[in-house]
């Protein structure tokens, strides 16, 4: 803003660079209004509608609420968000710090374990399919040779949710692996001296130094690795779903939220039940925001 | 005494990165492997291709709409991304740069998008798309992403950084705000843009739940899309060699790619991350 100011001008002004401003948003805000505000009201709307559309209800709801496959959706979906954040968020830190320590080849560790990040979930999930396979996979190969009875893998109800989950770990690692490492570049190094000359051991410093610095850094990962796995599909979708075999099976085992949801809209055709799922699975990744918001808060007053 | 100590510590580092490196890539090797086998191969288990089978990647080329799939791939993640760059800079400058009344409503109207998933609005989307016949259509593949609140957010938090004495400089000159947001705004946030490019075009490329509700037809299905169902389609088994042929043909293209921008790549993906 000028302030150079007759009387007038300024006023003029503001009002055309209102105008401005307007016109280059109406695109952008037109487009906001209709594709995602109003699709929200119309999901929330869906969800309390009969099939035909003819009155209200909250039968979609009381029926969600005694659905025991859809609780067995939310439990599995919980499962994998605590078995692969954590584990991904672990491996990523220590890769980081294992190529924080080497001086020869940094870019291509970086470059490798970074790579299934930028792939294709459905071309490796095929892959990792072929792997698992009971009869023709290599893993099952390793096994005998190693004189260890076959498993089932994907096949067996114990075992599928966390061969599904090493995939996604398998791919999300090394996103945490890079966002550490930059976490841990912005760690100032005289602290690490300071440390030295109070003769600190390498332990110490990593608990009290590093770990502490690099709260903002788990937190972010933890947030983003938690509403991605409340989200899980694509993996589920593709190393368990096909002609032979329904998605998210054998049993329900690797059974999602999301693909809870996808059947029902997509296969089975009840938008209004699978609308009022997207309702309830909105309103938990809106908790976690809220709590990540408290805590991310909390976290940056060190 | 102390050096030495550190340099076999350093080995033992070497080994053990270099040890999880096989493990991350094997998937990588096991898939071009396999696809250069013939079919009777997966079922008598044999490590390498008994023989160099070839055949797999001329029966997808020719035989299948995979090439199809590709091109489809490649508009659609272009066009994304080339609207994403001009709106969300174009918004994100805006809200960066402009003070005008509701300047704050916009700005949180845009950012309150984020929470909601898009699993909510896919339902909306597709009965919004039946209704308009745009389902099996580009534009119905395109429209959902072509605007992005996370974009957005992200531009204005560089624009923030561009100096006000630049845009008034300009003005004086009697500039028009188009023209300044074009040749001056944007070339100083070139990294965050190319940042920006490079999500916005990898999560289109890798983008499955959208394109496998809108798409209807075969010739219509993006790469993941395409490969998902013909894998899932054949009930007379699993042909592992085609898919994996398939699953080559998706890959391997990326990862040249990503050697040949590695830097910008990685760097890019880390701004977005730490700085959203």
């Amino acid at each position: 803003m000028t302030n150079v100011s007759s009387n007038r001008q300024p006023m003029k002004l503001q009002t055309r660079r209102t105008l401005t401003a307007y016109t280059f948003l109406i695109v952008p805000l037109l487009f906001f209004i209709s594709i995602r505000i109003f699709p929200t009201l119309y999901a929330f709307s869906l969800s309390f509608m009969t099939q035909d559309h003819t009155s209200g209800t909250i039968d979609n709801y009381k029926q969600l609420l005694q659905d025991p496959v859809f609780w067995k959706s939310v439990l599995n979906t919980g499962l994998y968000v605590i078995v692969t954040v954590p584990l991904q968020m672990a491996l990523g830190l220590i890769i980081a710090l294992g190529i924080q320590r080497v001086r020869h080849f940094r870019w291509f560790y970086r470059m490798i374990y970074f790579l299934p990040y930028i792939t294709s979930i459905v071309a490796v999930s095929w892959v990792w399919r072929l792997m698992y396979d009971q009869n023709t996979g290599v893993f099952n190969q390793i096994l005998t040779w190693l004189h260890i009875p076959p498993q089932g893998f994907l096949g067996d109800p114990n075992e599928s949710l966390l061969s599904v989950s090493a995939v996604m770990i398998w791919q999300a690692m090394g996103f945490s692996m890079l966002i550490f490492m930059a976490g841990l570049e912005a760690v100032p190094k005289h602290f690490y001296e300071a440390a030295q000359i109070d003769g600190a051991s390498k332990w110490k410093m990593f608990w009290k130094i590093t770990f502490p610095l690099l709260n903002p850094t788990i937190v972010f990962l933890a947030v983003t690795g938690v509403i991605q796995s409340l989200q899980s599909f694509t993996q589920i979708q593709n190393l368990t779903g096909g002609s032979a075999a329904n998605a998210g099976g054998p049993l329900n085992s690797t059974l999602s939220i999301v693909v809870y949801m996808y059947k029902n809209a997509f296969t089975d055709f009840n938008m209004e039940y699978a609308s009022a799922i997207t309702v309830v699975l909105f309103i938990i990744i809106l908790l976690v925001t809220l709590i990540q918001l408290r805590i991310l808060n909390k976290s940056y007053e060190y | 005494m102390k050096k030495k100590k550190r340099e076999i510590g350093a080995v033992f580092i070497h080994i053990f990165l270099l040890a999880g490196v096989m493990i991350v890539a094997f998937p990588f090797i096991w898939m071009i492997l396999s696809s250069l086998k013939s079919i009777s191969d997966f079922y008598n288990f044999s490590f390498l291709p008994k023989k160099i089978d070839w055949s797999g990647y001329q029966y997808i080329f020719q035989e299948t709409e995979f090439l199809r799939w590709y091109w489809n791939s490649i508009v659609v993640a272009v066009t994304v991304t080339i609207s994403c760059l001009i709106f969300n800079s174009l918004v994100g400058y805006v809200l960066a740069k402009h003070r005008f009344p509701g300047a704050k409503i916009v700005f949180i109207l845009i950012l309150s998008t984020l929470m909601i998933p898009t699993e909510m609005l896919v339902i909306p989307w597709y009965v919004m798309g039946s209704d308009f016949g745009w389902v099996d259509t580009y534009w119905g593949i395109m429209f959902p992403g072509l605007i992005e609140a996370f974009g957005i957010f992200l531009m204005r938090q560089f624009m923030l950084g561009v100096p006000d004495d630049i845009l008034d400089a300009a003005r004086i000159d009697g500039m028009g705000e188009f023209k300044i947001w074009w040749r001056i705004a944007l070339p100083q946030v070139k990294p965050a843009l190319s940042a920006l490019g490079i999500i916005t075009f990898l999560g289109n490329w890798n983008a499955y739940l959208w394109p496998v509700i809108i798409t209807a037809t075969d010739n219509m299905r993006t790469l993941p899309v395409g490969i998902s169902l013909f894998s899932t389609a054949d009930a007379g088994g699993i042909k592992w060699n085609l898919i994996m042929c398939m699953s080559t043909m998706a890959v391997i293209p990326m990862i040249i790619v990503f050697l040949f921008f590695q830097k910008r790549i990685v760097e890019g993906i880390a701004m977005t991350g730490v700085k959203g």
